[in-house]
């Protein structure tokens, strides 16, 4: 049985139906005129030779073509692009089935964060009254290294509600390089955690090797194919609408591998997109359409995915603004979007602006969790710990996030309203009216022990005190003693004698020894 | 038999089974709840005492471990309270007919022109459960009938209830006629509800505040 996620009823949609055809004939114009500058040779050959009007442009810097895509060739590839897409995992059970046209959410992490912070818990005295102590986390911000892309793994390895991984921090140790990146990367989220993993690829020349490493696990080629464990995050189209070089060589060389990848774009209204709505979404919107319709042309049937990551400016900076208000909205419409075309979304929501998790953080990632979930998008991602926009990835901020999904998870239960229902408790009201106390306490009970009423917040301190962050860290490290399911000894032999470059360190049974 | 009966009383108390149709939080256990126990005991002739302490406390003493570990919760304290209470009242004339005193006569009433009594029925359930005989006069009682209660059916322990800031000066009014009436100091004046405090016990007289039904059971086993 695959991971559940949550079924979002009566998914919640801002466009009407003529605004989302809207926003298509729009992002269709776009596509034919002004069309998307390719950076990528065989990206423009491919496009040439199915239909689309290709011209070099000249004088630049670097080979450079314009791809006109008529609306034909699009809409020739949204068909062919599976409307279901099978994202498989080390333990079966974690397996997900996307399918485009259920709105049923699963949650997942992200994303790809630089820097990871630490906490701790100095005591601090009151001047005034020495007696009076008090513990307030410090968080301490460093380069994330391959050990904490371990300790990460396995604590989402335990947390109820995440579904999937994507690794969450950017190994920076002084023996990780480019060539060993992605082995490192992929085996020490793979080996920590048993969901469904997707990354990002850093160099194209390791492809074979990642996806060699996941044949063995699997047990060879058709085992991959039947239980996709891995898959890929590709930013192929930077906005706005312009195929880079090394990644759409990489997408290309996954489509070619009938790989589960996602089409990820990721505009900023105000600097690569335009500021308002309407040009923000007919923008992302083909961009993305221009990822499905490669992925069709260079193997048809390639189980792409619909990514969004559309944010708006912050004003003051022009940053991303993940906590701003219009950036659920635009995620909101690219659910919506994805959902009109069957193809299966893989949206954002749930990171914040500020650096620490504290009042602000918590906030704005509760808003847009609520609202982008409401939505249905059949894969949430960056949902857990993630602070400052896209750069900083928090353990304990993870931690908090698994309560905030447990309460949208249960807010989302279907209404239990039928005539049983209702003649049971037509009988408590008949019952109750005439006893002394007038007290329903005595029906609780069975209910309460039926897990039909949500659990308090797990976090919540027995005093006045908000003791929130101390009870969410001794949660965290409760986690971290939980036992990690490895990759078993005869496998990982063979990882390390076949695939190059992984890190000794990363061999839990030679390090035992 | 006996020990087989007192057992069952204790577990049923656990389980918050007032009678046989009640269920308890094991589905599996069925057959007669604590009131029918309670008779059988005594039919049986195992006395009163035996049966409190044996069956009806060591039952309460174990709800309240598992509330305070979490594993239960109020409603399930006041299923097992209200179990116990009901076994007090078949209890009542055997214990007086063997001169066994109960833990204390305890009047409760939401004062004169407060209606709300969700409170003071929960802590009359918990009282009672803790073994201590209440009466409970009800809501917007009268000050002249509070005091008049005191008068003629002299209760150790008064708790007066309210909800309201403009009905908990109504407490302060009751304090004062019993004290008129010459009557203060023959009874424990307990407050409690959302709008009062420790300070405002202090503020009108009050022996003490109560913060819930909990407190209550503690404030007065403390005076025993």
């Amino acid at each position: 049985m695959p991971r559940e996620g949550i079924l979002v009823e009566k998914p919640y949609e801002r466009m009407t139906r003529e605004q989302v055809e809207q926003i298509h004939q729009a992002s269709i114009e776009i596509l034919s005129d002004p069309g998307l500058m390719s950076f990528n040779r065989e990206a423009a050959e491919i496009f040439d030779g199915k239909g689309a009007e290709v011209t070099p442009v000249s004088p630049s810097d670097h080979p450079c073509w314009l791809v006109r895509i008529p609306e034909k060739v699009v809409i020739e590839a949204l068909d062919s692009a599976p409307k279901t897409v099978k994202l498989g995992a080390r333990n079966p059970e974690n397996m997900l089935i996307l399918d485009g046209e259920e709105p049923r959410v699963r949650f997942i992490t992200g994303s790809e964060t630089n820097i990871w912070l630490d906490v701790d818990f100095p005591t601090y005295v009151k001047k005034s009254d020495p007696a009076t102590e008090i513990q307030v986390p410090e968080f301490h911000p460093r380069r994330g290294t391959v050990a904490d892309l371990c300790k990460s793994a396995h604590v989402c390895e335990h947390l109820e509600t995440v579904d999937g991984y994507i690794r969450t921090v950017n190994i920076q140790d002084r023996d990780i390089t480019e060539e060993n990146k992605d082995v490192n990367k992929y085996f020490a989220s793979l080996n920590n955690n048993t969901k469904h993993f997707m990354s990002g690829l850093t160099s194209l020349k390791q492809l074979d090797n990642v996806v060699n490493m996941a044949k063995i696990i699997v047990g060879g080629e058709e085992e991959l194919r039947e239980n996709p464990i891995i898959s890929f995050i590709t930013c192929l189209v930077k906005s706005p609408l312009q195929f880079v070089e090394d990644t759409t060589d990489t997408f290309i060389e996954i489509c070619r591998r009938g790989l589960p990848l996602v089409v990820s774009s990721s505009p900023q209204a105000g600097s690569t997109a335009p500021i308002k709505e309407a040009g923000i979404m007919a923008q992302i919107n083909a961009e993305v359409l221009a990822g499905i319709t490669l992925s069709q042309l260079v193997n048809k049937g390639t189980p792409v995915i619909y990514g969004s990551v559309p944010v708006r400016a912050r004003m003051d900076t022009l940053g991303d603004s993940y906590g701003a208000v219009e950036t659920s909205q635009y995620n909101v419409d690219c659910v919506q979007m994805a959902r009109f075309y069957r193809i299966p979304n893989y949206s954002t929501a749930g990171v914040c602006d500020t650096k620490t998790p504290g009042q602000q953080a918590s906030i704005e990632r509760l808003f847009s969790d609520i609202l982008v979930t409401l939505s249905g998008p059949q894969y949430l991602h960056c949902a857990y710990g993630l602070l400052d926009c896209n750069s900083v990835f928090c353990l304990l901020q993870a931690v908090l996030d698994d309560a905030h999904f447990q309460m949208i998870k249960f807010f989302l239960r279907p209404p239990r309203i039928d005539e049983t229902e209702i003649a049971e408790v037509l009988k408590q009201i008949r019952e109750v009216v005439t006893t002394p106390q007038k007290l329903y306490i005595s029906y609780i009970r069975k209910v309460m022990r039926s897990g039909q009423l949500s659990p308090p917040y797990p976090f919540e301190g027995d005093g006045e005190t908000d003791s929130v962050f101390k009870i969410a860290y001794d949660r965290m490290q409760e986690l971290l003693e939980k036992p990690v399911e490895h990759i078993d000894k005869a496998t990982t032999a063979k990882i390390f004698q076949e695939i190059p470059g992984l890190l000794p360190r990363l061999n839990v049974y030679e390090e035992r020894r | 038999m006996g020990e087989d009966i007192i057992a069952a009383m204790k577990e049923n108390v656990i389980q918050g089974r007032k009678t046989e149709e009640d269920e308890g939080i094991d589905e599996e256990l069925t057959g007669p709840g604590v009131l029918e126990l309670t008779k059988e005991a005594l039919d049986k002739g195992i006395s009163p005492q035996v049966i409190i302490t044996e069956g009806l406390t060591a039952g309460m003493q174990v709800v309240g471990e598992k509330f305070s570990t979490k594993e239960y919760f109020i409603p399930d304290m006041l299923a097992s309270a209200e179990a116990v209470g009901a076994a007090m009242d078949v209890l009542k004339p055997h214990l007086e007919a063997s001169n066994v005193e109960t833990k204390g006569k305890f009047a409760i009433a939401t004062v004169q022109g407060d209606i709300h009594d969700i409170g003071k029925n929960i802590v009359s359930i918990l009282l009672k459960g803790a073994g201590y005989e209440v009466h409970d006069l009800g809501i917007d009682v009268p000050t002249e009938k509070i005091v008049e209660f005191v008068r003629e059916e002299k209760p150790q322990y008064l708790g007066l209830s309210a909800l309201l800031t403009t009905t908990m000066v109504v407490m302060g009014n009751v304090i004062k006629a019993l004290e008129e009436s010459g009557l203060r100091d023959k009874v424990k004046v307990l407050i409690g509800g959302a709008a009062v405090s420790d300070e405002y016990a202090s503020e009108i007289g009050a022996d003490a505040y109560c913060v819930d039904g909990f407190d209550a059971v503690k404030v007065l086993d403390a005076y025993q």
